[in-house]
């Protein structure tokens, strides 16, 4: 067993887990959008960062992909931490602004305004979809084209191909392809339906968000 | 050719090639250069075949079309051996006098030497031309000896005796000592100890025992070419390296990644290869030793994020050039899932020289931290564009104006970029910096494969980081979200400001994204990337407040920012803008000032090109 430290408390993970996996069996929530304990991990979100110390330094890192190791000292959220995540999940909302999943994670993150240009693409590019297909249909029908701003998930070719049996899988898993944000008018690019604008304890497991906050913010389960 | 089976057959060999060369022969080198080329290299390398051919010297006259001499700017280049007579800028024209005149009589012509610009003085051999006189050129240097499809060139200038060194008298483990004593840093870009990484690679473990070496050729920096000219010029240098890294770290198997842009490298190197099987120093048994290893080319698509490691293994194994987290180093679990040693073309290549001349005597080249020789491609708004091999250590300053012959036109020094796309603009200020790994990183450049751009006063640091930023958003895989939004959105932040339609608080914006790319990115590509960005804004932040708050280019570049006028006092009416300009925005009588009507000017900046007398004001 592998011995580390997460946020202040000792920590006992088997070899080859990591550290998002450590975390999670110790109750500590990381938030994860690319993220599927069924599926490879991809570490392409970089929502589930993570502070390691060493020393006197300190690097960010992938929780998802980072392995568990003798005497790691991890802390979750710290406010540098927060800072990244913050501003990853608000560059996300400004592509993808309609996510509800994104809408909550940014209002339990406390981000109350995003200031991009809104260009929304209904897609993060997270690859869930592309890793289900492979991994757990083995149809593998689903990649990833082009690079940059213009990378796309795309089957080859562009058109439909036998292997795909519309098992629904990727629509499935998909974090951003669900029931639309309840408001109507996005202000600063924000739903606001959660009364979110102010910093709020962090909840990412919430998914009833008009239900469960109030004004004076989420319930923490 | 039957394969050498021994040291002493290599050594046999060595000495009759040798005596087979006279060296007071007269010898043609010409510059085969990619540089060279585009300037006819090859009419001119013709024009010297004929015409030996028709005075009929083909037996008392030698040529010889080599690699890059590196002195790009005055190409087509050629020297003349054993005196090293230089001449530059030569045609198939002056061919057949050169051939009458100094082949055969000695003379030296006039008008092909080299006039330094700043004293005035001309060079009539390779080693009196300032742009070479500081340069130390211990890897480079051979490659305007080398007819680079001829192993036996490489042969007589000694070649793989550091390989019989390695393999004869040396174990694994001692190569491996030696080249961390050496302290060689890797020459790609990220500068980690050369003989650590070897060490790792070496006592990874592998259930099979497989191990790979990959040479790193894929070269993607605009204006960046040394391991190009290299692989084009001494490809054998980069594959002895290779075998000698590969008997170290126990590897069988190796991979050279070049980019499919260089047709010129992977036809030398391929026959480069197919060489060094024929002669035994690849394949089964190299020399007679037991080693065996053999070398394959792979050849990337144009993706720029393939020279990234992780990338560059996903690539050669078939699958989209990507990287991964590299929490679990390449040297344990790389191509194929197996220990993999990656170096790039020019730290292979320093391999053989430290082999040779043993580690001690190596590091006693460069600085501290940062040992031997680097070459650097300078280029932009330089008199002497090329590659230059310096030792580490070298000031910016000896660099551009000692090498470089300084700034074109009388025009002003303003910043240099190190490092490639995502190396920062450092200032006039900093301008005595010795250059190596650790004071580059310090001043938020870095060294990169080794990059030079220099740039004048009339270049507008804004529009710079916007360039490159727009050229990393286009090769940016797009994996990891801090890369691939954040760049785009610095790009639409930076195009605004140059559009005139910056605002405040994007300078803060700007520097909380650019932190956020070196904080969060999943490669190097992305932690870097925000280098253009963060140095301009460091040391030139005035120059974006003026773009943001007076709405003012104050170089003159951003078109949004910036109208042209006509000086009447200078202005001469001689009508050469009138006809210049594209969009007949100009009008006035002969010999009278003329104007420019503003609604019709598109900033093309013709006109200001075409004025002999510096009348068209931008402001």
């Amino acid at each position: 067993m592998i011995e580390l430290t997460i946020d202040g408390i000792k920590v006992k993970a088997e070899e080859g887990t990591t550290v998002l996996e450590a975390a999670r069996e110790t109750g500590i929530i990381i938030p994860t959008l690319c993220y599927h304990p069924g599926l490879s991990a991809y570490g392409a979100c970089r929502i589930c960062l993570v502070e390691v110390v060493k020393g006197n330094r300190s690097s960010l890192e992938a929780s998802c992909t980072l392995p568990v190791e003798m005497g790691q000292v991890i802390l979750t959220s710290s406010e540098r931490v927060k800072k990244v995540r913050k501003l990853i999940i608000e560059l996300l909302l400004a592509s993808c602004p309609n996510s509800k999943t994104l809408q909550d994670m940014a209002a339990s993150m406390g981000v109350n305004k995003v200031r991009f240009k809104i260009k929304d693409r209904g897609c993060i590019l997270c690859g869930l979809c592309v890793r289900f297909c492979a991994e757990q249909m083995g149809s593998g029908v689903i990649g990833f084209v082009g690079r940059g701003t213009s990378r796309r998930v795309s089957t080859a070719f562009e058109v439909k191909p036998a292997e795909c049996r519309n098992c629904g899988g990727c629509e499935w898993i998909c974090p951003v392809n669900e029931r639309a944000c309840m408001a109507g008018n996005l202000i600063d690019g924000l739903c606001g339906a959660c009364q979110n604008l102010k910093p709020v304890e962090t909840c990412p497991v919430c998914t009833e968000c008009s239900q469960s906050v109030g004004p004076s913010g989420h319930k923490v389960y | 050719m039957e394969r050498l089976r021994s040291p002493v057959e290599l050594e046999q060999l060595r000495l009759k090639i040798l005596s087979q060369r006279k060296p007071e022969k007269p010898c043609i080198s010409i510059c085969g250069g990619t540089g060279c080329h585009a300037y006819g290299c090859e009419d001119v390398a013709k024009a010297f075949k004929n015409e030996i051919k028709r005075q009929g010297l083909s037996k008392q006259v030698e040529l010889k079309v080599t690699g890059c001499h590196g002195f790009c700017e005055r190409g087509p280049l050629m020297v003349l051996h054993p005196q090293k007579i230089f001449y530059q800028r030569v045609s198939s024209d002056d061919v057949s006098e050169i051939i009458a005149e100094t082949v055969v009589k000695g003379n030296i012509i006039d008008r092909l030497l080299y006039v330094d610009p700043v004293s005035g003085e001309k060079a009539q051999f390779e080693k009196d031309v300032p742009f070479y006189k500081i340069q130390q050129r211990l890897v480079f240097g051979n490659n305007g000896l080398i007819d680079p499809t001829n192993i036996e060139d490489y042969l007589a200038t000694g070649g793989y005796s550091a390989l019989s060194q390695a393999l004869f008298n040396m174990q694994p483990e001692e190569i491996i000592e030696e080249i961390k004593k050496s302290d060689l840093r890797g020459r790609g870009g990220g500068g980690f100890p050369t003989g650590r990484k070897w060490e790792s690679c070496r006592n990874a473990p592998s259930s099979d025992g497989i191990r790979y070496v990959i040479c790193n050729a894929d070269e993607g920096d605009p204006g960046a070419y040394m391991d190009r000219s290299l692989l084009e010029g001494n490809p054998h240098s980069v594959l002895e390296g290779m075998v000698i890294g590969a008997y170290a770290v126990g590897a069988h198997d190796g991979y050279v990644y070049v980019r499919l842009e260089y047709p010129l490298a992977l036809k030398n190197l391929g026959i480069a290869l197919s060489q060094a099987r024929e002669y035994g120093f690849l394949g089964q048994n190299i020399l007679g030793s037991g080693f065996d290893f053999d070398v394959k080319i792979s050849r990337g698509g144009g993706a720029f994020i393939c020279g990234e490691s992780t990338a560059l293994m996903a690539s050669l194994e078939g699958r989209v050039g990507e990287p991964r987290p590299k929490h679990i180093h390449t040297t344990l679990q790389g191509l194929y899932g197996k220990p993999t040693n990656l170096n790039n073309v020019e730290t292979w290549a320093n391999v053989p020289l430290i082999i040779n001349r043993g580690a001690y005597s190596y590091s006693q080249i460069g600085t501290d931290g940062s040992k031997g020789t680097k070459i650097f491609s300078l280029v932009g708004k330089i008199n002497n564009t090329g590659l230059v091999e310096v030792p580490m250590g070298i000031t910016l300053k000896e660099i551009i104006y000692d090498i470089g012959g300084g700034i074109p036109h009388g025009k002003k020094f303003k910043a240099i970029q190190t490092g490639g796309p995502s190396g920062g603009c450092l200032p006039e200020s900093l301008i005595d910096l010795p250059v190596d790994f650790d004071r580059l990183t310090e001043v938020g450049s870095m060294m990169g494969s080794g990059g030079m751009i220099v740039m004048d006063e009339g270049t507008c640091m804004v529009d710079i980081a916007r360039y490159f930023v727009k050229f990393l958003t286009e090769e940016s895989c797009g994996k990891c979200v801090p890369c691939r939004e954040g760049l785009d959105r610095m790009l639409d932040i930076l195009t605004d400001i140059t559009e005139g339609k910056g605002k405040e608080g994007d300078i803060e914006l700007l520097e909380e994204l650019g932190n956020l790319l070196k904080e969060a990115s999943l490669c190097a590509l992305g932690t870097t990337a925000s280098n253009p960005v963060l140095s301009t804004i460091k040391y030139f932040r005035s120059e974006y407040e003026a773009h943001i708050r007076e709405k003012r280019c104050p170089a003159g570049v951003c078109k949004a920012l910036i109208t042209f006028t006509i000086d009447e006092e200078k202005c001469t009416g001689c009508g050469v803008c009138l006809k210049e300009c594209p969009q007949q925005a100009i009008s006035g009588e002969k010999k009278k000032p003329h104007t420019i009507d503003q609604s019709k000017c598109i900033r093309c900046g013709l006109c200001r090109d075409s004025c002999k007398f510096d009348a068209i004001i931008v402001v």
